[in-house]
């Protein structure tokens, strides 16, 4: 039998998830093809598109009870963009279901031209996101997607962070007539929402105020910022937690609002430094002329190193420990390099 | 609408395409003039389409891979009413709606297109969207001999014999030039049929400037269960004579002196057909 995959959580974020009243919930990709099953069952216009991917995006049940639904079309993920787009033109409510990494690289003309700029109702959903391959290597990350289709006119961005965000998240787009993108990832997640929270695409949810320092993290990363907001707690720091589901069209008056309350922000991200959330956060603050410290955390221009998800995370500080340690150097009186 | 109607209107579109692409100062002229009898064809004898029933959701669908050859559909789009003639005049002019290859902001164009290699896929997808519905609407798109090369099309034409949609037809305007020069030189496709066939297609190969033969081809599916792939041969720049079969003229935008030559040439071929009536 093979090793476990290493634990995304220390001991000390355990106890501390367990402190804080957390939950431990299911994949992101489990609830996501949970949902889409549900509203398909109720909406027989609604249709998923897989590329060799129904068994990687969860989807095998809905293929098997609803086989009238799902558009098998091996893998090729230029086709099955092209596909969705043209179910969609056509009065369908086309989901296209591919690996992240894949789906935005390689079909990217077909999500900018068939999807985007023809303007129809399609969802585009990147499973596997980020660096949830691990090991796998970078041919499997999707480091790159939020930064590409933030230049993409015409198509919302999301970042589920739990299977209640993910949840809200799928049923808006199923209600909505404009190009959208999910991502997410297929490890299990801490449930960090009541069932009943308010969701609405484009609005970042606080999890917890505080002047101290801001963490505005997106999808798998909100739970270490929210966890080392306890750690920090602890020490007298109060941290905000802003769960920014929505990177593009980004929440500015909640980001600004962040910077003018706090003495830091820190922006966390399962993505490239470059071009994705903190990036978008940056670009706001700069040219409104906020003057608060700042740092992007996620994964660096380099050949990212070898692991498993939880290795990568931990490695690039992407965990309570290091994002704990982070905010305190960012609100010492010495101020950081 | 008979032949030597076609014919006529042929002619009158051929002028329309080059007086617009010499007012935008730009535009893809050669591949224009070789498929806009298909064009021609299509809309005035196969699609069910109309500026009225064009927001139904049965009407047939057409979309133009090879998106390039978007002022001969502007021409055609105006000349069956879906928009004035005259709006051909601001094609590519500041803030124009009229962008140098398909939007949707156009009466009567499906989706956007210009990127080549896309138009196929998409058609799939409505095809595939009309199974699901049991609707008897037909799917068509017009691709360029050159566009082969992008890979995305052989997927899509897996697909399309995969499920089986002979609902659908994708017609080569096989002129046999692109950009650079003869496709066999830049990257050889043939033998275009043979392909097709073995990629589960029924395939007819028809003079792509015969209006019966487009007629027939594209009237009925050519065989059930099977997606149907046209081959129009054609002649790049048809109907110019300086233009014919040159590949200068892929994206060549005619002098002031070459629009009155081949505005003279096409309307003697007028007075012939007028004549031979």
């Amino acid at each position: 039998m093979s090793a476990p995959a290493p634990s995304m959580f220390t001991p000390v974020a355990e106890a501390m998830a367990e402190k804080s009243g957390l939950k431990m919930g299911r994949a992101n990709l489990d609830e996501f093809a949970a949902t889409l099953m549900e509203l398909a069952k109720a909406n027989a216009n609604i249709v998923a598109v897989t590329s060799d991917s129904r068994g990687s995006g969860k989807l095998g049940p809905f293929g098997q009870a609803l086989p009238r639904q799902l558009v098998e079309v091996g893998i090729a993920e230029q086709n099955l963009v092209g596909i969705t787009a043209g179910l969609a033109a056509c009065g369908k409510k086309s989901f296209g279901v591919s690996p992240a990494c894949f789906l935005t690289a390689r079909s990217l003309e077909q999500i900018k031209n068939d999807v985007c700029y023809s303007d129809v109702p399609a969802t585009l959903v990147g499973i596997s996101a980020g660096v949830s391959y691990g090991a796998l290597g970078s041919t499997h990350h999707s480091l790159h997607d939020l930064a590409v289709m933030r230049a993409i006119h015409n198509v919302s961005v999301v970042v589920p962070a739990d299977n209640v965000e993910t949840r809200a998240a799928i049923h808006a787009t199923a209600k909505s007539t404009k190009p959208m993108y999910v991502r997410f990832g297929k490890a299990a997640m801490y449930t960090l929402h009541s069932p009943e929270m308010k969701f609405e695409i484009g609005k970042a949810i606080t999890l917890r105020e505080g002047n101290d320092v801001a963490f505005i993290a997106t999808g798998e990363t909100v739970v270490h910022a929210l966890l080392a907001a306890g750690q920090l707690a602890e020490r007298g720091v109060k941290s905000r937690v802003i769960s920014m589901h929505t990177v593009k069209p980004l929440d500015a008056e909640t980001v600004l609002r962040a910077a003018k309350e706090c003495r830091a922000v820190i922006t966390v991200e399962e993505h490239s430094v470059h071009g994705g959330l903190g990036e978008a956060c940056a670009g706001l603050l700069m040219q409104a002329g906020a003057n608060v410290r700042f740092r992007i955390v996620g994964i660096p221009d380099e050949d990212t190193v070898t692991g498993a998800q939880a290795d990568i995370f931990r490695h690039y500080g992407i965990s309570m420990e290091g994002l704990e340690m982070l905010a305190h150097s960012l609100i010492s009186p010495i101020r950081p390099m | 609408m008979t032949d030597r109607e076609l014919q006529l209107k042929s002619v009158h579109l051929r002028k329309k395409t080059l007086e617009a692409i010499f007012e935008a100062g730009a535009g893809h002229t050669g591949g224009g003039l070789s498929c806009l009898d298909i064009l021609n064809v299509l809309y005035n004898r196969i699609l069910k389409v109309s500026p009225e029933t064009f927001s139904s959701a049965t009407r047939d669908r057409y979309v133009q891979s090879k998106g390039h050859s978007v002022e001969a559909l502007y021409a055609v789009l105006a000349d069956r009413g879906f928009f004035s003639e005259a709006e051909l005049k601001t094609i590519c002019h500041y803030k124009s709606h009229f962008v140098g290859h398909p939007t949707r902001h156009i009466p009567g164009i499906e989706m956007n297109t210009g990127a080549l290699g896309h138009g196929l896929p998409i058609c799939v997808g409505m095809a595939l969207a009309a199974k699901m519905d049991h609707a008897s609407y037909r799917v068509f798109t017009l691709l360029g001999d050159g566009e082969l090369a992008e890979g995305s099309n052989w997927e899509a034409g897996l697909a399309a014999a995969h499920y089986k949609l002979d609902n659908l037809t994708a017609i080569i305007d096989h002129n046999t030039l692109q950009i650079s020069g003869r496709t066999h030189d830049v990257c050889s496709n043939e033998p275009l049929d043979e392909k097709w066939r073995s990629f589960g297609w029924a395939v007819k190969v028809v003079n792509g400037h015969n209006f019966a033969e487009l007629t027939e081809a594209l009237s009925k599916p050519a065989e059930a269960g099977k997606p149907t792939c046209v081959i129009a041969n054609t002649v790049k720049g048809k109907g110019v004579s300086f233009m014919e079969d040159v590949a200068k003229w892929h994206h060549g935008v005619p002098s002031e002196a070459e629009l009155k030559q081949a505005l003279g040439e096409l309307d003697a071929a007028e007075k012939k057909l007028q004549e031979a009536a």
